[in-house]
């Protein structure tokens, strides 16, 4: 391997200058204070978990983690998500005190470097669970939260897709009759290739009724009247009971008066095995790939050794951002310029206006060389130079 | 209505591809192919269109520059990229293959498969329970085994009369190739209605030519 030079960083790894931190800010603080708003408390779990536990419970592929070795020689994971971390936290203590739990957080997960760039390896994911409610109350509020944190994070041009695993499964049992025959159909829908679902139906032996139950299946998205279409597909009970959790969580969506954000796509599938009900992904105009996804996960607790349902979502801030195009302005610093005969005035004049709130910058002019280049930031400044009173330029 | 913002490959499939947007309907400017300008606009259709190394359309198209794209199955297999693949256009038709020089048997010890298409060729042998080396080049693949670079080559046939011309024979057909359609799976949901519109437009011409 060639000498690193002095500027690299590895693949996937991303500073955060100035003006882009002040634009994240404002974003996740608007994100917090309507978590909050809704009665989630913060938590923060440590960046490394082991392998074994945490790296194994957790919904991210295992060759997407980064793994270490502690002294014991114990296998370390980087977070890949904060779902696991808080799935620990809350089956071991939290559980305890009360439930459900609403726990929201604002952290870094880290996922195995990419082959070429435009992925983050390391990114800052927001989002909430709650935790050991059953109800379809606790999945819409989940979602009218989501809507509210996209719009208060001054997003409007943005559309969640609900699907619901269960109709899925069902369906595909119903259908096909094995757990193994099932698994390999969805995954062509895992993998979003529709061709190849279409052509492994098709090959399958199956009466023609059933090859075009499977094939209709695909074209179930939309508004709320694919679920229509969607009942003629399923006999049985489990697949319209999954169905009508979809319409009850969608008229409490209504209800929260957030139901334009949300259509269906019974198809999606956005993982193999982790979600057990309700799942939905939330996608932003001018972004490639979905900002956010969550749904029902009520295996993952047990894993902990606390069986509870739960759901929840997480939201992708660099994903956010690009959503938000328009850059924060930074806040305006005022800059006092002092030379060394008048260093008392200059720092009375910088404590005066921090204390009313101001941003002060505080510079001996012997340590500037140039001075009208340092001061082209700045939003205002003053001088304490020379013999002479201040004053203003 | 939002642009939609498609993604053509350049060369082999190019034709074949712009042929069937129009036969399903789409005014297609007559200079794509020829025009030294990247990106079309064709504002009565509410299309633009940039043509693009056949290999790259999954890569625009994965990033969301492109909302749809027209691509060789071989690329898509190839790449493994996160779109969704919703339409054979069963256009361009050929086939990956593994090829090599007549009544010749792979090296014990580390046999070499030169390819365009590691991945393919790699999940390939790995399937087959055999270990081999694979060696990435980016064309005339032809030339490895006759220079003596590879035991076998993996790569696209249509006719095979490159393969003859060579003097090389096929020993394995590994997976047929017609083009799709891919769509990011932003745009599949935020311009859900003019994509619907284009993919009924193109199954309906797709199954008319079937007939045919």
């Amino acid at each position: 391997m060639s000498k690193l030079l002095m500027f690299e960083k590895p693949v996937g790894m991303r500073d955060t200058l100035p003006h882009i931190y002040e634009t994240k800010r404002k974003l996740k603080e608007a994100a917090e204070s309507a978590m909050r708003s809704w009665g989630y408390r913060f938590i923060e779990t440590p960046a490394l978990e082991y392998y074994e536990t945490v790296g194994d419970a957790s919904a991210i592929l295992d060759r997407q983690l980064f793994k270490l070795l502690d002294q014991q020689g114990n296998t370390l994971v980087l977070r890949p998500d904060m779902t696991a971390p808080i799935a620990r936290v809350a089956a071991a203590k939290l559980l305890k005190e009360r439930v459900p739990l609403r726990l929201a957080y604002s952290a870094s997960v880290y996922r195995a470097q990419q082959r070429e760039g435009g992925r983050a390896a390391e990114f800052e994911q927001i989002g909430v669970e709650m935790i050991g409610d059953n109800t379809m109350s606790a999945d819409a509020e989940v979602i009218a939260l989501l809507v509210s944190v996209m719009k208060q994070a001054g997003l409007e041009n943005f559309q969640l897709s609900l699907g619901h695993i269960r109709f899925t499964d069902e369906l595909f049992r119903q259908i096909l009759g094995t757990e193994e025959r099932s698994e390999q159909l969805r995954r062509f829908l895992y993998e979003k290739n529709y061709v190849g679902y279409r052509e492994h139906v098709k090959s399958l032996p199956l009466s023609s009724i059933d090859k075009q139950r499977l094939l209709q299946f695909l074209s179930l998205s939309g508004g709320i009247e694919c679920l229509d279409e969607a009942v003629k597909l399923v006999e049985g009970s489990a697949g319209i009971e999954a169905l009508d959790e979809l319409k009850s969580v969608f008229s409490r969506l209504q209800e929260y008066g957030v139901d334009q954000y949300v259509t269906f796509d019974l198809p999606l599938v956005s993982h193999m095995s982790y979600y057990t009900g309700l799942v939905f992904e939330v996608y932003a105009d001018g972004v490639g790939a979905p900002v956010g996804n969550g749904g029902r996960y009520d295996d993952l607790l047990q894993k902990f050794g606390y069986p509870a349902g739960a759901t929840g979502f997480g939201l992708r801030v660099d994903f956010l951002l690009e959503a938000l195009e328009q850059l924060e302005e930074e806040a305006g610093v005022h800059c006092v310029l002092f030379s060394n005969e008048r260093r008392i005035e200059a720092i009375q004049e910088a404590q005066k206006r921090r204390a009313a709130g101001e941003y002060v910058l505080l510079q001996d002019v012997a340590g500037v060389k140039d001075v009208d280049k340092f001061t082209e930031t700045c939003k205002s400044v003053t001088f304490f130079v020379g013999k002479s009173t201040g004053g203003n330029a | 209505m939002s642009m939609l913002t498609i993604a053509m490959p350049k060369g082999r499939i190019f034709e074949e591809a712009a042929a069937l947007m129009q036969e399903a309907g789409y005014q297609l400017p007559p200079e794509l192919d020829e025009s030294r300008k990247l990106i079309i606009e064709v504002p009565e259709e509410n299309m633009r269109f940039f043509l693009a190394k056949p290999m790259d359309v999954a890569t625009y198209v994965e990033h969301g520059v492109a909302d749809i794209g027209i691509a060789g199955k071989d690329v898509l297999l190839e790449e493994e990229r996160d779109v969704y693949e919703l339409l054979d256009l069963k256009i361009s038709p050929c086939y990956l293959a593994v090829a090599g020089i007549p009544d010749t048997s792979l090296n014990e010890v580390a046999p070499k498969i030169a390819t365009k298409y590691p991945t393919v060729a790699s999940a390939y042998f790995r399937e087959k329970g055999e270990q081999v080396e694979i060696i990435k080049l980016n064309g005339s693949i032809e030339l490895a085994p006759l220079i003596g670079l590879s035991d076998r080559i993996v790569d696209i046939v249509s006719t095979g009369q490159t393969l003859r011309e060579n003097g090389l024979v096929e020993y394995e057909t590994i997976v047929g190739i017609t083009s799709r359609l891919i769509v990011n799976p932003v745009s599949y949901r935020m311009k859900n209605k003019e994509i619907s519109t284009l993919v009924s437009r193109l199954t309906d011409t797709i199954e008319e030519k079937a007939v045919q």
